[in-house]
């Protein structure tokens, strides 16, 4: 089976801003949809701050887990420098969506090293279909930061090789499941999601 | 217990290999399981918990983890245990031993590498204990099959009478995949354990009867590999090279070569030498696939097989498709080629690629204590007390050797922190004469290896501090319960463990031993300061909980009256990562020399209130944000 046909998207961000669980939803996503699905992540130390990438791979049949450099088609980024450290990896022509929330580490905080002048414009520069926004400002105006999550994946919805609200039933399905107040307020924030990467 | 999602049912599931193997012993009737926490296998053991079929415990080390599981083969249960890698370096005192012995009902021991060192001190090999326990390995190559080897590797164990390694890598554990499971089948030997002293009671003379038994085990196994539908080849048109490998490079190479033939050793010890050798006549070249050391390579060259390995592979690391392909382009002589548009043949020319250096000077972002953190007032204490050696050990307060704190000198294993600390100690040259010896470890690594080195150097006498950091909790892995939590797998109460009284109980004196709130940093500063002093064993021991476990009661959080704040980074130091710095100024000062200073802010979101940093701040500008906006 040939990797050709492979989706690959890779989600960066920090310990703790929810990438592990956005990558979670998008492959039970593909999963509804009849796709052979893998995920993977190295995070061991994944809740001390640290860097997070989670792997998500589906087509007809996936066989190496993580997405090699150079061929992922979505960059989810959480955080603008860990969207830069990892832009990379995307193949020509794919596409970055970053939330412009920065996150600043302790070494940054202390000046053993500065933070990167204008990340998103460094992605740009380098060629690269990227979309920003403030996901965090559109999170707290809904009331809750934990947010983010949700409002990310509208805004990549409809770069996904299935429909965008396959990936909201998936997200709500999971809300359903386990805290049903909260399914109303992440509908508005998939949507405020998908909305803002259209206007950008 | 952290994220864990409820039991599947049987049928098209989507789990972690971790998930799977609990699936895969649940479903083969196993009876007991027992583990000490250890990324990446943790989560083995937290799903396995939820069957309750199976009982399950978390063991406060690796090796007792497999004495237990032993116990229960020869009870008549199937037992398994799990472990990373370094876990078995601590069991492998019973493995040796147990090999000769043999087992009851099935004996399996999970044990996963972390290739490429994401969360360990090391990197190892744990096939190697297949050869020297004489024992068989199985590799699955995804979460399917990690279901489905941890399922037949029980009754493996029977047939042969042997305890059964598999060897899981943080690719297999950590990968979530599509899993297609069954039921349970309950099992078990109805006789229950029959009394054989000749087979269980390993002293000389029985153990030398016993050991031929195991070499002819050994030699039934490799008739087995040989002929198992455990070790098969896929055909492909490419036979410049073909390809023996096992394990998650198995997934990496068929997705690098699609075309080339591979043989895939699911039973990867004892290797099936006549297979591969029929395979290789059939290639041009054979390239051997494995992570991380050479040991099949060393075999295959050892029973006269040509074959391409680690002097064109790297020997650590994982092997992904990404590194395969410009090795092998090297062995073939050719020029790395990436694939063109879906449907298309590989490309001539390498294929338009983003600046593979975009984004590598990106600051690093290594992982750093949480916000509150009880070990931030440690660190900080530490960090001002000077003429130290600190030996530290395996846990978050590892953490401690990095930024602001620099406050670790050494780390090598679970436990070290105590002997070596009496090594620093009776070691001391002339030049270290007043050096301060300071031991620091946690709660659950204390009664996994650190209790033996306590004992020690309170019987020889050690001139040590011992800092004791209780945070009622497996706190790196996740927030595991143990003896120190009172608090079962299941979390269900259990008899706490009292440090005061097990020091007291390990020969430290009473008036030597302290219980510190580490928030209260005068007075922890104090006990510090004055226990390095003196020339004995003293032990401080912390009662704070870790701030991601439930125990941690948050409080209402901080924030920096802007107008105060004279940016004089103390609070800095504490090296919480809430705080942040809004501008930096260089002043010079009365006496001409130059000063920095930074003006910071705390990120009351984030921040809960454990009210260490305002105890740095001279000029008061820490507030509750509560208080600030009364005001």
């Amino acid at each position: 089976m040939s990797n050709q046909i492979t989706t690959n998207i890779l989600v960066s961000g920090i310990g703790g801003q929810g990438v592990m669980t956005a990558a979670e939803i998008l492959s039970q996503a593909a999963l509804f949809q009849g796709y052979d699905v893998k995920k993977t992540e190295v995070a061991g130390m994944a809740q001390r701050g640290g860097v997070v990438t989670s792997h998500v791979r589906f087509g007809e049949q996936v066989l190496s887990p993580a997405i090699p450099p150079g061929e992922a088609d979505i960059l989810v980024g959480f955080e603008p420098a860990e969207a830069l450290r990892w832009c990379s990896h995307l193949k020509p022509g794919g596409v970055a969506m970053v939330n412009r929330l920065r996150q600043e580490p302790p070494v940054v905080t202390l000046g053993l090293y500065d933070y990167p002048d204008e990340p998103v414009e460094q992605i740009r520069q380098a060629g690269i279909d990227v979309h920003a926004f403030d996901a965090g400002a559109i999170a707290r105006e809904l009331g809750n930061a934990k947010l983010v999550n949700t409002v990310m994946l509208g805004a990549i919805s409809k770069y996904l090789p299935f429909p965008g609200d396959a990936l909201k039933d998936a997200i709500l399905d999971r809300f359903r499941a386990n805290k049903p107040k909260l399914v109303g307020i992440n509908e508005k924030a998939f949507e405020a999601g998908r909305d803002a990467e259209a206007n950008n | 217990m952290n994220a864990v999602t409820p039991l599947p049912a049987a049928g098209r599931r989507f789990m972690s290999g971790n998930e799977a193997v609990a699936r895969g012993a649940w479903e083969a009737g196993c009876r007991v399981a027992a583990a000490y926490p250890g990324t990446p296998s943790t989560e083995i053991l937290e799903y396995a918990s939820q069957y309750p079929e199976m009982y399950s415990e978390w063991s406060v080390n690796e090796k007792v983890s497999l004495e237990v599981a032993i116990g229960s083969s020869l009870a008549g249960s199937r037992a398994f245990c799990a472990m990373k890698h370094v876990g078995l370096n601590v069991a492998s005192d019973a493995l040796m031993t147990q090999t000769v012995v043999g087992v009851g009902a099935g004996l399996v021991i999970a044990v996963a590498d972390d290739v490429g060192l994401s969360s360990s001190q090391n990197e190892q090999d744990s096939r190697f204990w297949g050869r020297f326990a004489h024992v068989p390995v199985l590799e699955p190559s995804d979460a399917q099959e990690a279901y489905e080897y941890t399922k037949l590797a029980f009754g493996l164990s029977e047939q042969f009478g042997t305890p059964v390694i598999l060897r899981l890598t943080t690719r297999i554990c950590h990968v979530k995949g599509v899993v297609v499971g069954g039921e349970r089948k309950e099992f078990c030997l109805e006789q229950g354990f029959q009394k054989d002293p000749a087979k269980y009671v390993m002293v000389p003379g029985n153990a030398k009867k016993r050991i031929p038994l195991m070499f002819e085990r050994e030699e039934r196994l490799l008739k087995l590999s040989e002929s198992s539908e455990l070790n098969s080849t896929l055909d492909g048109e490419d036979k410049r090279i073909g390809y023996v490998t096992s394990g998650p490079a198995f997934m990496h190479v068929r997705e690098a070569f699609p075309d080339s033939p591979v043989l895939k050793l699911g039973l990867s010890h004892p290797a099936p030498i006549e297979l591969i050798r029929h395979f290789a006549s059939g290639v041009d070249q054979l390239v051997v696939v494995e992570e991380v050391d050479p040991l099949l390579e060393t075999e295959l060259k050892a029973a006269g097989i040509p074959v391409i390995g680690k002097e064109a592979l790297p020997r650590e690391g994982e092997l992904a498709p990404h590194v395969l392909r410009p090795a092998i382009a090297g062995i073939l002589g050719e020029e790395v080629v990436a694939e063109e548009a879906p449907g298309k043949k590989a490309a001539l020319v390498p294929a338009v690629r983003i600046d593979a250096n975009i984004g590598k000077n990106v600051f690093p972002r290594p992982p750093t204590m949480c916000v509150a953190c009880p070990h931030l007032g440690i660190y900080y204490c530490l960090s001002k007390i000077r003429n130290t050696s600190i030996s530290g050990d395996i846990g978050c307060y590892t953490l401690g050797a990095g930024h602001p704190w620099n406050a670790l000198d050494t780390t090598i294993c679970m436990g070290a922190s105590m002997g070596v600390a009496l090594g620093l100690d009776k070691g001391r040259v002339e030049a270290d004469a007043n050096k301060r010896v300071i031991a620091v470890l946690g709660d659950s690594t204390f009664m996994h290896m650190g209790m033996q080195g306590l004992l020690n150097i309170t019987y020889n006498r050690g001139n040590v501090t011992i800092l004791l950091l209780d945070n009622r909790t497996v706190g790196m892995t996740g927030g595991q319960d143990n003896p120190g939590s009172g608090r079962d797998i299941h979390g269900e109460t259990s008899p706490q463990v009292d440090f005061r009284k097990l020091c007291e109980a390990l020969g430290v004196k009473s008036e030597r031993i302290h219980v510190v709130n580490p928030y209260e940093l005068p007075t922890l500063f104090k006990a510090l300061r004055e226990e390095v002093k003196v020339p004995d064993t003293s032990v401080i021991i912390t009662d704070q909980p870790c701030v991601l476990v439930d125990f941690y009661k948050v409080k209402p959080p901080y924030m920096v009256e802007d107008d105060k704040c004279t940016g004089c980074k103390n609070c800095l130091d504490i090296g919480c990562p809430a705080i942040y710095v809004t501008r930096r100024e260089t002043v010079v000062k009365p006496n001409g020399k130059e000063k920095e200073l930074a003006f910071v802010r705390i990120d009351s979101q984030a921040c809960t209130g454990c009210d260490l940093c305002p105890k740095t701040c001279g000029p008061d500008a820490i507030l509750p944000v509560e208080q600030f906006t009364r005001n």
